[in-house]
């Protein structure tokens, strides 16, 4: 029963991985560039759901919807100052921004709630569900996230093939002038990508700091680093591919905690991703970028 | 009555100038063709009336209005269409869905169906693979969903850029029969051809272009019999 518990528990870590994931996969398919800053607005929503119900006291969902709300305005906010401005510049310009934009904001998330690490209260209050006579302890948090996780992918896959502006995205990914010829604002599309991207950001915050309660402003860093390797595992701009790789990661990541060394788990993911690219370097479910003819 | 006028234009990658200051005209209802050899400025030209790439000076007028500077995803509704060089179709998208990023400005659902029906009359094979993703199609298949994808937006002006390029024999004459019944349908048309000999052939007016610079205007039909074009152009 154990080794069930170890993976049930990784699978909802990898839920959370691939909530992040879509964030970085999308921005790249549709702007080309990894946005490093990603794993830091999930911190800033998590201060923000923080803010809302530990100090206001207010209910969770209200603090649930200030994080989207704050997340999905300051990825919006980023593009727009940091990103736009050096469209067209070299991708090491636009990386190094990227990575100045992550310091700048916990930095900033330093500034405000200083070092300590906060408490956070769980967004989810349902109870636990106890299996097979009590062997079996699932968390409600643990169940909440793999069905949030599910519904997210369900409703971004149908909002991509069904809506216009998911169309717009599609063809704004594969050529960006010929969208624009179109009559697409491919600058609005990518706006758009960002506040989808941010507002999921925020979503994997509160679940993430539900899981994991304490919250410091470097809270974001490591779980973006692994979803964005997630992202690359799966595949880079596929939305299948951040859910598989999210979730793959996850597991690996809590079983090798649970058998092999907790100390040693996060080599054994990295170690993973090197083996799949050097194998398979557009990631699991990744397209070799088409050939024009 | 001129519905697209060119004015001293001027554009540069960097410091190479492409385009050296030209001025052409585009008549309402006409078919103007622009031919010059690989590397003239053909494609520079039409990326800068849509808007692709920044003039560096001079003016471009439509419908008497400015819009040197208005970028490409605006055009779209005031009635311009641009069939790229190479195509350009999304090939991981469906034909369908191709042709409904056409129409990506219209608001109308009625009107769009209707647009798609005659864009399927026009093109059959469109219709039959609908459902395809358009990177399966042939370039010849390509050519003409580009076509129709620009045609989707309904347009007054459409410029098309090398169209037969690349294309076998009986594909380059379909291409052109296509490009005579577009304009018979009352679009008005530039064309940029290197094959000189079709594109005199369906033009009204035309223009020669040589590194950035027109050398030569005038009647499509005459030019034809233009020993210099002849020389440089028609040679087979
Ligand atoms: N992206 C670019 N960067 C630099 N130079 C370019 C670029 N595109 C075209 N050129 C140059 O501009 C000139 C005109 O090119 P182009 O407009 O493509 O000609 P054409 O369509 O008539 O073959 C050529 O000398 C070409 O090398
Ligand atoms: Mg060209």
């Amino acid at each position: 029963m154990s080794f069930l518990s170890y993976f049930i528990s990784g699978v909802s870590l990898g839920a959370v991985y691939a909530i992040i994931a879509l964030g970085y996969t999308m921005v790249y398919g549709i702007a080309r560039m990894l946005n490093f800053a990603h794993g830091d607005v999930i911190m800033v929503g998590g201060f923000a759901i923080f803010t809302v119900v530990s100090t206001m006291g207010l209910p969770p969902l209200l603090g649930i919807l200030a994080g989207i709300v704050v997340c999905t305005v300051l990825g919006v906010a980023i593009e727009r100052v940091a990103y736009r401005p050096l469209r067209g510049a070299s991708s090491l310009a636009v990386l190094i921004t990227a990575i100045g934009v992550s310091y700048l904001l916990q930095n900033v998330a330093l500034l405000i709630f200083g070092s300590n690490s906060r408490q956070f209260t769980s967004v989810v209050t349902l109870p636990n569900l106890v299996l097979a006579d009590g062997k079996l302890t699932i968390s409600s948090i643990t169940i909440v996230t793999i069905v949030t996780c599910l519904v997210i992918m369900v409703a971004l896959t149908a909002f991509i093939n069904k809506t216009k502006i998911g169309q717009a995205m599609l063809a704004v990914s594969e050529d960006r002038g010929a969208a624009s010829l179109m009559g697409i604002d491919v600058n609005k599309t990518i706006a758009v990508t960002f506040a989808i991207g941010s507002a999921l950001a925020a979503v994997a915050g509160a679940l993430l700091c539900s899981a994991y309660p304490s919250l410091t402003p470097y809270t974001g860093s490591m779980p973006g680093i692994k979803a964005f390797t997630a992202a690359v595992f799966g595949g880079i701009g596929s939305i299948p591919g951040a859910l598989i790789g999210g979730i793959v990661l996850g597991v690996i990541e809590n079983l090798s905690k649970a058998y092999i060394s907790s100390q040693l788990s996060d080599a054994i993911v990295f170690a993973v991703l090197i083996l799949v690219l050097l194998v398979r370097p557009t990631g699991i479910l990744g397209r070799q970028i088409p050939e024009k003819v | 009555m001129a519905i697209l006028e060119v004015r001293d234009l001027e554009v540069s990658y960097g410091v190479i100038q492409a385009i050296k200051g030209i001025s052409f005209e585009v008549n309402q209802g006409e078919i103007i063709a622009l031919i010059g050899a690989n590397g003239a400025g053909k494609t520079t030209t039409l990326q800068t009336i849509t808007g692709l790439i920044p003039a560096k000076s001079g003016r471009i007028l439509y419908e008497g209005n400015d819009i040197t500077h208005v970028p490409a995803h605006k055009l779209v509704s005031m009635g311009i269409a641009h069939v790229p060089e190479g195509r350009r179709v999304f090939s991981e998208l469906t034909v369908l869905q191709n042709l409904k990023l056409g129409a990506y400005t219209r608001k109308d659902k009625a009107e769009l169906e209707e647009t798609l029906e005659t864009v399927y009359k026009r093109f059959p094979r469109l219709e039959e693979r609908k459902n395809q993703a358009a990177g399966t199609l042939s370039g010849g298949e390509q050519q003409m969903l580009a076509m129709g994808r620009a045609l989707m937006s309904h347009p007054k002006l459409i410029l098309m850029d090398e169209p037969s390029m690349g294309l076998s024999p009986i594909y380059v004459n379909e291409i052109f029969d296509i490009i005579k019944k577009i304009h018979e349908g009352g679009a008005t048309v530039l064309l940029v051809e290197q094959n000189a000999k079709k594109a005199l052939g369906i033009a009204d007016q035309a223009y020669v272009l040589e590194t950035g610079r027109i050398v030569l205007s005038g009647n499509a039909r005459e030019m034809m019999d233009n020993e210099q074009v002849k020389k440089a152009y028609l040679s087979e």
